[in-house]
């Protein structure tokens, strides 16, 4: 694995909220079928690292590339480079005024251009998948958090992307529903997609990540694989926040 | 159903009873009394009025002004063309104010800065100028400009000036659809403009749908005001009904209640859309 190309490069990144400096000179690569998890205490970056991936944000200074395909506001390129990236929220943001079918399907449909039987039997079939084939009609509102969550993850698969982005997945589920998300992104991982994983969930990273990177302050404080991230990370600061979230 | 109908036993203490005259002032049969008094006064009140000035009412001249029979056979009256003319006026008016105020609205929330200014301008500037003046601004200075009638110029003014207002309504609208929305809508590769189309302007129309039935509502009232340039509307109708007979008391009355009808009608009637629109999130 660690033989194929990177997928997502940032070089030299800066990106700034007038003059709050939320991303300082990141330099980091994501390989095709790795999974990265990036943790971190809150306002230290982490989302906002994953936001420019598929241009929600767009950095300031530095270059970045996504499939080969630099991200910048006035790309041309963003529309398609979009489709390839799919993104799920901290808080699902699914579209309340579509049944889940349809949630699946407008994608597909309107961006892709795909025939509506088609986009229905590719719905269907990742429906199947995260497990909630029976839930196509109903909508959003009369789902559970964690059955939002997998659909919100479903409507990504939809679009056939061929890298995911997580942004707090699990963070605004009440705690008996955070497992059957997890799960279903345990299984993303096994088809080797490439994923790039903001969370808290340590359990998770342990299990799937090739690559834990721990931000702070705007900064990459540390990268390394999981065995060495959780046993000997060799900044202080990045002990000390294992510490305390691993501590209960 | 009140506790006691059903069949659970009630194991604590009842609670105390409220004091007997909050509870009949509080009765609807108390209201409807009082409400009926108070409107029953006012009307004696107005009745003793007019005939201590001597008015001479004449009720029954009335009906013909909606339809009659002649020997030609069933012809609708002044009123009921009047009001039709009122309805057409306001619906055409309405239909270019929504189209215009969208456009409005689209340009004010586009974060182009040219696109903005323009929305501002347009907004504060009609705003600004009172709807009676700009009514005479487009019937004697901007009608002989560009070549309308006084009718084209009626709808063009009230058009204009309602756009103002919905554009606000529309703006509020997409502001309160979540900005996750736009975030999900951007994340699977829609363009701007897909994601109004098919996600956010959809979602904001539960917000919008309120009031937009006032601005419906006000628009039929408002067109009343193009009778200063005499557009044969119901209100123009009205005043030429009683230059020919001095019957001004009955038929202000009478117009005012064919207002009253149509305004009340289009609200229980947009109330019935809005349920089917409510969708819960």
């Amino acid at each position: 694995m660690s033989d194929s190309a990177p997928i997502i490069t940032f070089d030299r990144v800066d990106k700034f909220y007038g003059d709050f400096h939320a991303l300082k000179d990141i330099s980091i690569g994501v390989r095709e079928g790795e999974r990265m998890v990036v943790c971190g205490p809150s306002g230290s970056g982490k989302s906002t690292l994953i936001r420019c991936i598929n241009g929600l944000e767009f950095h300031n200074s530095g270059v970045l590339t996504v499939d080969g395909v630099e991200v910048y506001e006035d790309s041309k390129h963003i529309y398609r480079l979009r489709q390839e990236v799919g993104m799920v929220f901290q808080q699902f943001n699914l579209f309340p005024h579509l049944t889940v079918l349809e949630n699946l399907t407008i994608g597909p449909i309107k961006v892709r251009k795909v025939s509506p039987s088609e986009a229905e039997r590719t719905a269907r079939k990742y429906l199947e998948r995260v497990r909630i084939p029976e839930q196509a009609d109903k909508y959003p509102s009369a789902l559970s958090g964690g059955q939002q969550q997998r659909v919100a993850i479903a409507r990504s698969l939809c679009m056939e992307s061929r890298i995911m982005l997580f942004d707090e997945p699990t963070s605004a589920l009440d705690p008996e529903m955070i497992n059957e998300v997890l799960d279903v992104m345990v299984e993303l991982a096994d088809t080797g997609m490439t994923m790039v994983v903001v969370t808290h969930e340590m359990g998770f990273a342990r299990k799937v990540a090739d690559t834990m990177v721990f931000m702070d302050a705007g900064e990459i404080v540390e990268t390394a694989p999981p065995e060495i991230f959780f046993t000997n990370p060799s900044s202080a600061r990045c002990r000390a926040f294992l510490d305390q979230i691993l501590d209960h | 159903m009140s506790i006691a109908d059903t069949t659970h036993t009630l194991k604590g203490r009842a609670l105390p009873q409220r004091q007997p005259l909050a509870k009949m002032i509080d009765s609807v049969t108390f209201s409807v009394i009082a409400y009926l008094a108070i409107v029953g006064g006012l009307v004696l009140l107005a009745y003793n009025g007019a005939q201590a000035m001597g008015y001479n009412w004449q009720w029954y001249r009335i009906p013909q002004y909606f339809y009659s029979f002649t020997e030609d056979g069933f012809q609708w009256g002044e009123i009921s063309i009047g009001l039709v003319k009122t309805l057409t006026l306001s619906s055409i008016a309405f239909a270019l104010a929504v189209a215009m105020g969208l456009i409005v609205a689209l340009l004010r929330l586009s974060g182009l800065v040219v696109c903005t200014a323009v929305s501002v301008a347009f907004l504060e500037l009609i705003r600004n100028i009172p709807l009676l003046v700009l009514l005479y601004l487009f019937y004697y200075v901007l009608g002989p400009i560009f070549g309308f009638d006084r009718y084209w110029a009626s709808i063009l003014c009230l058009a204009v000036f309602h756009s103002v207002l919905i554009s606000e309504i529309f703006r509020a609208g997409i502001n309160a659809v979540p900005k996750g929305q736009w975030e999900a809508a951007t994340s699977i590769g829609m363009s701007k403009g897909q994601a109004y189309r098919y996600i956010i302007l959809p979602q904001s129309i539960r917000f919008m749908l309120p009031p937009m039935t006032g601005e419906v509502v006000h628009m039929v009232k408002s067109s009343a005001i193009v009778s200063v340039i005499a557009v044969a509307e119901l209100t123009t109708i009205g005043r030429n009904i009683i230059s020919e007979t001095y019957m001004s008391f009955e038929v202000w009355f009478t117009i005012a209640a064919v207002y009253m009808a149509v305004t009340l009608i289009l609200s229980v009637g947009v109330s019935f859309v809005e349920k089917r629109y409510a969708v819960d999130t």
